[in-house]
């Protein structure tokens, strides 16, 4: 049980806001902090991994003090024991993979638990490889591998797959949902995904400008502003063709190229490789199980 | 050769060896510092550390030979409790190199410091590892490029130091006397053949030492950046 009562002010670009926290986390959750760049999402995580310190309040994880800042303890970052997956993966650049994760160990000897981990997490085979050889994918799933290594209390991970192409998004989401299931580890993931959220978590924070404004089930979060019968898929424009009297626009949407038709006035503004927001009503889509 | 030249080469460099590894130990700390600091003294110190690049030898040589001399109150109390003169010797040439070197080591540790992402650090703290391990075994092995370019640029730079060493050391033979001092010297005298002896030695060793810095700094590139 993680109960976190803090403020914070943060400087963000609309003037100084305050982050305000009163919540507790439950044992096993996988938490979600969802909400715009900026909101203190970030902040939060860094807060509960003492990288950064609340103005005032209290944070108590499994009966333990970790801060108190009228009884001004503050537990350092070193004694918190959480596993912290930073968006740009912070590997070590003069380690091996192997040596990253030995790095973790605060006992050398158990060197065993390298390979169990590595074995968890599918890259003995990158065992060898610098950082700077592999792929963002495998970067992620390193650094991933790196907080197992000193059995974290709990498992933050600030956007660990934003800078990911979709396709491996989802298999990490997979993994990452895999390792949540096998550890029962407390997670935090700060994202900005609604289909992340909806796969990975049982339990949404909805942040706004500092303030906690809902806290629920992803469905229960997302679900009441959708029902507009409407379908709103963004994409891409990838190409405009003329066909006699009506236009084909390609638009690359989750991975697939749409085609569809419009008219003059419709590509009058639209460039390739302009965002776009492909939307239609009353119509009735099919559900097939893939 | 004479070995008056070898005896002068051979001091010059002793002279930069134990400069460039005593400034070693106090440039990591402060570059370190300075790269992580945001406290409103940085523009002082860093200002303070840069002066020597904008200052006239002479200017520092001048205040550090009044600051030694024995005649004042820091020279004189060096001497009555510890037996120590800084003026026209050794020990103080290479107190004097260490201030005016000051800047050619901590400016490229600083920066590589400042270019390492804080993710790195931030990494190793919450793996539980302490600000002295992180530094030694994370923050270090990834600025080497850093630490080789300041470590050989102070080398080569107080090799060719004149005027503080001029104003302070003077020109003993086997205690103060250094390369560039000889050359003045010698062309003094009218000896052109020895200046020039000097003075080639220099220029070609100079030559060498940048183009290892460089060399090696680019193949160091290559194998972290692939």
């Amino acid at each position: 049980m993680i109960h976190i009562i803090i403020t914070k002010p943060l400087h963000t670009a609309d003037g100084t806001i305050d982050l305000r926290v009163n919540k507790e986390i439950h044992k096993g959750d996988f938490l979600t902090l969802f909400g715009k760049s900026g909101s203190g999402k970030t902040t939060l995580l860094r807060i509960i991994a003492g990288l950064e310190t609340p103005k005032s309040g209290t944070i108590t994880v499994d009966g333990e003090v970790w801060f108190d800042s009228e009884k001004k303890i503050n537990l350092s970052p070193q004694k918190r024991n959480v596993g912290f997956v930073f968006q740009d993966y912070a590997l070590f650049a003069n380690m091996s993979v192997r040596q990253n994760l030995e790095f973790a160990l605060a006992d050398k000897s158990k060197s065993k638990k390298v390979d169990e981990i590595l074995g968890i997490m599918e890259i003995q085979n990158l065992s060898n490889m610098k950082p700077q050889e592999l792929s963002g994918g495998q970067k992620q799933r390193v650094a991933v591998a790196r907080t197992l290594m000193t059995n974290p209390k709990m498992l933050l991970l600030d956007e660990p797959l934003s800078a990911l192409d979709s396709a491996m998004r989802l298999k990490l989401q997979d993994e990452l949902h895999a390792i949540h299931k096998r550890f029962g580890i407390t997670s935090i993931l700060v994202t900005h995904d609604i289909s992340e959220v909806f796969r990975l978590c049982n339990r949404v924070f909805k942040i706004s400008l500092g303030e906690i404004t809902e806290d629920s089930t992803p469905s229960k979060v997302f679900s009441n502003q959708n029902i507009s019968g409407k379908f709103k898929i963004v994409g891409e424009v990838l190409s405009i063709k003329k066909s006699d009297i009506l236009y084909i626009v390609e638009v690359l949407a989750n991975n697939e190229i749409v085609k569809v038709t419009g008219v003059q006035s419709d590509i009058k503004n639209l460039n390739i490789g302009d965002k776009i927001l492909l939307s239609s009503k009353a119509f009735n889509p099919i559900l097939t199980k893939i | 050769m004479d070995t008056e030249f070898l005896q002068t080469m051979l001091l010059t460099f002793k002279l930069a060896s134990i400069t460039t590894v005593l400034l070693l130990f106090i440039g990591i700390p402060l570059g370190y510092f300075l790269s992580q600091t945001s406290s409103r003294f940085k523009p002082i110190i860093e200002a303070i550390v840069s002066m020597p690049l904008v200052l006239p030898p002479s200017v520092l040589g001048f205040y550090l030979l009044l600051a030694f001399s024995p005649k004042n109150g820091f020279g004189a109390w060096l001497d009555t409790n510890f037996d120590l003169r800084l003026v026209f010797s050794f020990e103080g040439l290479v107190l004097a190199s260490i201030l005016f070197s000051l800047p050619f080591m901590v400016h490229p540790i600083q920066s590589g410091f400042s270019t390492l992402g804080k993710s790195l650090k931030e990494a190793s703290f919450v793996l539980g590892k302490s600000r002295l391990q992180t530094l030694w075994f994370v923050l270090l092995p990834n600025i080497r490029p850093s630490l080789l370019t300041a470590s050989v640029i102070t080398f080569a730079h107080t090799v060719g130091e004149f005027g503080v060493v001029l104003m302070i050391g003077g020109n003993i033979a086997g205690e103060t006397k250094v390369a560039s001092i000889a050359i003045y010297d010698e062309v003094e005298s009218l000896n052109y053949s020895l200046a020039n002896q000097y003075a080639f030695t220099l220029f070609v060793i100079s030559f060498a030492i940048l183009l290892f810095v460089y060399a090696v700094n680019k193949s160091m590139m290559r194998s972290e950046f692939r």
